[in-house]
């Protein structure tokens, strides 16, 4: 028994030594498989001759066998931990880089502008066009941006119509992830007297489990007009201008009664079935007709939120998703695929 | 709103098409999402009695059946369904009847037995929702009658109407048919039972009412001698076609006159009732009340308690009733609740609870604060008809402050100004009329508008222009185009971020969009510091945070993509980032970024991206100093500069973050702040003369020691060479082992005059001048 002890403690020693004296992380593994890894290893070749000793030797031995064990697994984490540290260090010293000695770029293949950007794009060139701004604005805003100012006083029931993500500044629930690009006509009409033509494009989010047709973010665009004499005709006749030019001379639009608090009256606005060209399929339900968007004359109260005189002018504004429009355009089934950045599908287009 | 158009008929003489009715819906802005036809297609369906069943001899999943269909004579069917024995009565669709899904009943032979026929459950007729088995009915039921007959089932159509936020009168049956009456043209009525006569504070019940501001009115009223019992079937068929599940008569009247009105109610069981009274309060801190659906529910000071007489709490007003006074099978006296509360006190209480019900949702859009007593007089009505009851004394009334209706002043003028329209006077009152708007001329086309009392929502001038355009018709006001007097574009930044796309895309780059948020570990991973904007209220923790770089999410795509045997995709993206407000500020830092991520290259590459970048961008100035910049390999990362200032980090993602994300081989990396990128000094787009004479190249190789910079290097040269230099460019890098800690690096000069042609002497002389700059300046040697 003793003997076997003995060895016990020959097999540490040496196995000890072993790993002070490995000189990479890769030696240190071979070590390691040598001493303790599996059944061949040199500590598992003792635990198999524990079956010739007596119960009592047994168990005293294998307590040995397991001390060493211990002692022996710890420092070859320890030596790792080590070996890496340094071998990190030579590594990054060996690789220092003159960054201001490079040849040129060489390329052949042309890449691609996300699909989101194609679209937002065509519908800035669009409006652009018919002599509109672009304007942006904070994706974070406070809540006065986002509902206050747009005809939604706190507690207005009218807020449980989005779902809204708040953000950890300030008291509770006074800053959020704007829900809808609207935040940015407040700021437009603060920053400027009317006439105002802007389109305004960006990211928007809610609070919403990730599934084929929603995201937590997502992109609209929206549009405001104001100046003196602007008609809820104007703004009929907008909409039937771009959704035209965007999705096709044979696509028309239809607005009809609906309730949004910042604008009045208000309307939702339908283009033709983009599929069926309005005679009716399963997509548009077998209306003819696909939801595009909101819109309607800016309420008397947003203007008096940014001291704009309603008798004085009047204004129409509109929004809808850029996403949707180029799932439409392109036949997408899961919006999940514009942030999933797969170049197999960034490709395509 | 489930609207079924017989009751809709209730109130107006509707006689069109119903697909008509449901285009005139959507087109007041009652959106008809769904319409379903009831009870059609069963003219065939009979009722029949099972006289036997017993096992199909080849087919474990169907039985065979004999019924009796009315001749008495034994039918054999084959049915799949097991939920009935031989006794039941049941519906049989015979052969050559079709079923309302449009399915054909034919002979068949279902494994060498024949069905003469098909017995139904509740879907496959289109009466319930039950599709577990085949419908029981009544065993008192003489077979071969017609089902219709047997069940008193009305053929009916039932719209499935999206009502908006804005209005609380479309959510009762009378509400859609006046829009409806008023659009079609025909006469609109509620034939109103009058109210319940003596109101008054005191009768049968006591009332005491301590929190008046939350329950501006509040109503009770007893009927005795009720019956409970199930409901007749033309109520309980109204009440299940508009979604309602029917409970027993007292409550089904309840629901009814909701539906019917808009106006919810309470019936209590007024034995059940200590103290024979109700009691409304504001809750106490902390106390809790088990409503109807047996949910313990904590209540606090801003909520209104219903109470019995004695104060302990038997519901949440206007939210749900509590189960201790529910009606049962043994009521025999009901008190009635009709009440009108505070709308936003309502909407609170039902978010604080997180309870949305029938009742919640009215009370927080607003119910008409004129229409309990017609609600009250309408329950006691059908409650004497259905139930036998009948009112005991006066009804209590306990009143302070309701709202009054707006009274507002239409200008016709207005009205077509904002609609672009040229309505007479006569036209705009004819269209506000029919929908309760009272209007009283007031010259030159103005009108004093009296508000009805059902609209709430209309206070204003142009609510009521609204409601002209509603009638008018959106589809009826002409297109037009606004003026514009100016010239649309885009601004500066706008147009350049667009360029950088360009200049990205035309060097192979493809764009990449990825989420806003990220986990907290994801920072960690990036071996980016923590500090972050936190979300409040994230649905899963991969939406913990807002991303203060775009590291985190273009690796994620590069990984992605390399699992998908793409490892050297060259991705870019343009979006905000998002750093925690500086003191004082509301709102976070959210500086646009531009990030590049090369799959399977390295920092040279990224900064190949980068001087084509400069370049397109015509910066003047630009260049990078190596410094150590988190997430960054520390020897292969430098600061990116334009025109003197830092505008952004370069080089290559860090092995270990690398390692961290599962990705193999080297990945290069740039990021700037875009506004900063392009807002740094450019050349003017200003033409420069190009020479007429030939120009001569001569190329320079110097052996240098590592650790001096070929920019250095580079910047001797072109100040040596002086004005004459036309291009400079680095060609050649060699290294090898007898260069010992030097590398050897070769430019080639361009040089050309714009007056002569340079002579040999000339280049001779810039050559050697530039060698003697180079060497004297820095550690190095022409290679020979």
């Amino acid at each position: 028994m003793t003997d076997l002890v003995d060895n016990v403690a020959a097999v540490e020693s040496d196995g000890l030594a072993r790993i002070d004296a490995a000189a990479s992380v890769a030696d240190l593994r071979a070590v390691e498989q040598e001493l303790v890894g599996g059944k061949r290893s040199a500590l598992a070749a003792l635990n198999q001759r524990l079956g010739q000793l007596a119960v009592e030797e047994r168990k005293e031995v294998g307590r040995a066998i397991n001390a060493a064990r211990t002692r022996v697994e710890a420092r070859i984490a320890e030596r790792a931990e080590h070996l890496a540290a340094g071998e990190r260090e030579a590594r990054i010293a060996a690789e220092r880089l003159d960054l201001t000695e490079v040849i040129g770029r060489r390329t052949t293949a042309r890449g691609r502008r996300h699909l989101v950007t194609q679209a937002r794009d065509e519908l800035e060139d669009l409006f652009v066009a018919m002599g509109y701004q672009v304007a942006e604005g904070p994706e974070v805003e406070t809540d006065w941006y986002n509902f206050e100012a747009l005809n939604m006083p706190p507690a207005h029931p009218a807020r449980s119509m989005w779902d809204t993500l708040y953000v950890r500044l300030g008291e509770a629930e006074s800053t959020l992830l704007r829900t809808h690009t609207s935040p940015v006509q407040i700021r437009v009409m603060q920053s400027q007297p009317p006439p105002i033509h802007v389109v305004m494009p960006g990211r928007c989010y809610r609070r919403d489990t990730p599934d084929a047709r929603h995201l937590p973010v997502f992109h609209q665009i929206e549009g405001l007009v104001v100046d003196r004499g602007i008609t809820f005709g104007d703004l009929a006749g907008t909409i039937e201008a771009f959704t035209s030019a965007y999705f096709g001379p044979d696509i028309h639009s239809r607005l009809r009664p609906s309730f949004f608090p910042f604008t009045e009256p208000s309307a939702e606005f339908e283009i033709s079935c983009i599929f069926c060209q309005g005679r009716g399929c399963r997509v548009c339900s077998q209306s003819g007709w696909i939801e595009l968007g909101g819109c309607g004359m800016v309420d008397p109260n947003v203007f008096a939120a940014v001291g704009i005189d309603p008798e004085e002018y009047s204004g129409f504004a509109f929004g809808f998703g850029i996403d949707r429009c180029a799932m439409m355009r392109h036949d997408i089934d899961d919006i999940r695929h514009f942030i999933a950045n797969d170049i197999r599908f960034l490709e395509q287009f | 709103m489930r609207v079924p158009l017989s009751w809709l008929c209730d109130f107006a003489p509707l006689i069109a098409d119903p697909a008509d009715i449901a285009s005139a819906l959507s087109g007041l802005g009652l959106v008809v999402e769904g319409m379903e036809t009831f009870g059609a297609g069963l003219a065939d369906v009979v009722v029949a009695r099972v006289l036997a069943t017993r096992p199909h001899p080849n087919a474990d999943k169907v039985q065979v059946v004999d019924v009796d269909a009315g001749d008495g004579e034994a039918l054999q069917i084959v049915c799949g369904a097991f939920n009935f024995g031989a006794g039941d009565v049941v519906p049989l669709a015979p052969v050559g009847s079709r079923l309302p899904g449009g399915m054909q009943i034919g002979r068949r032979n279902v494994r060498g037995e024949w069905s003469n026929g098909m017995l139904c459950s509740g879907t496959e007729l289109g009466l319930t929702s039950d599709a577990d088995g085949i419908m029981i009915l009544d065993a008192g039921l003489a077979p071969g009658t017609a089902l219709t007959e047997a069940l008193g089932i009305v053929a009916d159509v039932v719209f499935d109407v999206d009502v908006t936020p804005n209005r609380p009168d479309a959510l009762s049956v009378a509400g859609v048919a006046r829009d409806l009456a008023a659009h079609f043209g025909v006469p609109f009525s509620v034939p109103g039972p009058p109210a319940p006569a003596g109101a008054g504070a005191a009768g049968p019940v006591s009332v005491v009412v301590e929190a008046p501001d939350l329950c501006p009115q509040f109503t009770a009223t007893v009927l005795t001698g009720v019956t409970i019992g199930p409901s007749p079937q033309w109520m309980a068929q109204r009440l299940t076609l508009a979604g309602m599940r029917p409970i027993n008569n007292i409550v089904d009247v309840s629901n009814y006159v909701m539906l019917e009105l808009g106006q919810p109610n309470h019936p209590y069981d007024l034995d059940r009732l200590p103290g024979r009274g109700l009691l409304v309060r504001r809750a106490r801190e902390g106390e809790t009340l088990v409503t109807l659906d047996d949910v313990e529910r904590s209540v606090g000071p801003d909520d209104c308690l219903i109470c019995d007489a004695e104060g302990a709490g038997v519901g949440i007003a206007g939210v749900m009733g509590g189960a201790s006074s529910e009606i049962g099978p043994s009521t025999t006296t009901v008190a009635l609740e009709a009440a009108w509360f505070d709308p936003v006190a309502i909407a609170r209480t039902s978010k604080r609870v997180g309870l949305r019900t029938e009742a919640s949702v009215r009370f927080e859009r607003g119910v008409d604060p004129e229409g309990v007593g017609r609600a009250v007089a309408r329950f006691c009505q059908l409650a004497a008809e259905v139930a036998g009851a009948s009112v005991d004394g006066p009804w209590v009334d306990v009143r302070a402050g309701l709202p009054r209706p707006a009274r507002v002043v239409v200008r016709t003028g207005r009205v077509n100004e904002l609609l672009g329209t040229e309505l007479s006077p006569a036209e705009v009152s004819s269209y506000l009329q029919p929908i309760g708007f009272r209007c009283t001329p007031t010259g030159d086309g103005d009108f004093r508008v009296d508000i009805p009392s059902w609209r709430p929502d209309c206070e204003r001038e142009i609510d009521v222009v609204e409601e002209v355009a509603r009638h008018h018709g959106y589809t009826e006001i002409a297109r037009t185009m606004p003026p514009i007097t100016q010239v649309g574009g885009l601004t500066p930044y706008q147009r350049d971020r667009r360029l950088v796309r360009e200049i990205l895309v035309g060097t192979g780059l493809s764009e990449a969009w990825a989420t806003t948020f990220l986990a907290v570990d994801d920072l960690t991973r990036a071996g980016l510091p923590s500090d972050a904007v936190e979300v409040e209220n994230p649905l899963a923790v991969e939406e913990s945070i807002l991303r203060p770089s775009l590291l985190p999410g273009l690796l994620r795509a590069l990984a992605a993509n390399a699992g998908h045997r793409r490892p050297d995709v060259e991705l870019f993206e343009i979006g905000h980032v998002f750093l925690p407000p500086p003191a004082g500020e509301a709102l976070p830092v959210e500086p646009e970024h531009l990030a590049v991520a090369l799959g399977g290259a390295d920092a040279a590459e990224a900064v190949r991206v980068w001087h084509v970048l400069a370049a397109g961008l015509r910066l003047v100035n630009a260049g990078t100093e190596a410094a150590e910049i988190p997430g960054l390999h520390p020897t292969r990362s430098a600061r990116v500069l334009a025109g003197g200032t830092v505008v952004g980090a370069i080089g290559e993602v860090d092995p270990q973050v690398l390692a961290a994300h599962g990705i193999d081989g080297r990945v290069g990396w740039f990021q700037a702040d875009l506004g900063a990128l392009l807002g740094a000094p450019r050349r003017p787009a200003v033409y420069r003369p190009v020479s007429r004479f030939p120009s001569a190249d001569i190329d320079l190789a110097f052996v240098v020691d590592e650790g001096v910079p070929a920019a250095a290097v580079e910047r001797s040269l072109a100040r040596a060479a002086g004005d004459v230099l036309e291009h400079l460019e680095l060609f050649d890098i060699f290294r090898g082992p007898q260069l010992e800690g030097a590398r050897s690096l070769a430019w080639r000069l361009r040089f050309s005059s714009m007056d002569h042609t340079l002579t040999e002497d000339e280049l001779t002389a810039l050559r050697l001048r530039c060698i003697d700059a180079v060497t004297a300046a820095h550690p190095a040697r022409l290679r020979g």
